[in-house]
């Protein structure tokens, strides 16, 4: 299975997206540049966190106006695992891909720790590997996590099963306690907790590594077959 | 030549804790009448004149100097006079 890791300028977690595919998964993956990318040939695109751009205007704003993203908007269309983490999470916000918006952390603060998560659905190309209101941990590292979506919006979620993670001690002060949602065909997640950064429990946390491994799964299951 | 007063403020309930935090430091400095304090974002923006301009002003707001979901925009329109 061949990943596309999108390194936009100002990204700073490619590195760890990319390490996490090729060592902690042992699948193929490649970095490609935001300009001269092409990501036709590949079977899932991951959006790594960073400050693209700076987080000038809104975090992730300028972003997703760039070009790549209607060839993220066609990967999603075809039902390609796009996924993105905290930046990546707010560019596929500000793109349209997945409802709502980031707001400033609650108390205003940069947080950069471990946090609880509850799985409130495991029924997805991302969260096979996990048990159903399963607890696990994983890192975050945002100053703009506070997810805010309107009532209807947050019914609607609810509704479709499209809450995939919440946290059980909301540090931010999320909308439902929200840490990832995908949209209604479930195959775009969004999230802000770091997955690539918790894959290795000789550096004591492997959580996120099942999460790559649902996508392979999934992907085995439903193309390699195919092939 | 034209200069757009793009004016972008949060949709009423959306929380707003930097306002909160403004509020509470003019509160410290004896500005005890303060009640509530909202940021929101300026921008100007120079454009040549055309006749749908106020229609393009829009369209940029709702594509990128706005954020729909969160913000609600206004704007003004001044001639410049070179």
């Amino acid at each position: 299975m061949k990943f596309a890791v999108v390194v936009f300028p100002g990204s700073n977690c490619d590195r760890d997206m990319y390490h996490a595919v090729k060592e902690g998964l042992n699948e193929e993956a490649d970095l490609v540049w935001y300009l001269d990318a092409d990501l036709s040939s590949y079977d899932a695109i991951l959006l790594p966190g960073g400050f693209s751009y700076g987080d000038y205007l809104r975090s992730g704003s300028i972003a997703s106006t760039s070009p790549i993203v209607q060839q993220i908007k066609k990967a999603a269309a075809d039902k390609k695992p796009v996924l993105g983490v905290c930046n990546g999470f707010q560019i596929l916000l500000e793109s349209g891909l997945l409802p709502g918006a980031m707001l400033a952390n609650r108390d205003l603060k940069f947080m950069c720790h471990q946090e609880e998560l509850r799985v409130e659905n495991n029924k997805t190309m991302f969260t096979s590997e996990y048990q159903k209101d399963g607890l696990i941990h994983l890192p975050i590292a945002h100053g703009e996590g506070n997810y805010y979506c309107d009532d209807a919006t947050y019914q609607q979620l609810k509704d479709n099963e499209q809450i995939v993670f919440t946290y059980t001690n909301n540090p931010n002060g999320s909308t439902g306690d929200i840490a990832g949602i995908v949209n209604e065909t479930g195959n775009v997640l969004g999230m802000m907790p770091h997955p690539e950064r918790a894959v290795e429990s000789l550096l004591g946390n492997a959580d996120g590594l099942r999460l790559f491994q649902s996508i392979l799964t999934y992907w085995r299951n439903n193309h390699a077959i195919h092939a | 030549m034209r200069k757009v007063k793009v004016y972008i403020t949060l949709k009423e309930g959306v929380l707003d804790p930097q306002g909160k935090a403004v509020k509470n430091s003019l509160n410290t400095l004896d500005f005890g009448s303060v009640n509530e304090v909202r940021v929101g974002k300026y921008m100007e923006v120079m454009m040549e004149e055309s006749e749908n301009l106020e229609a393009q002003v829009e369209e940029m707001c709702d594509k990128l100097l706005a954020n729909p979901v969160i913000e609600d925009y206004s704007y003004e329109i001044e001639e410049v006079i070179a």
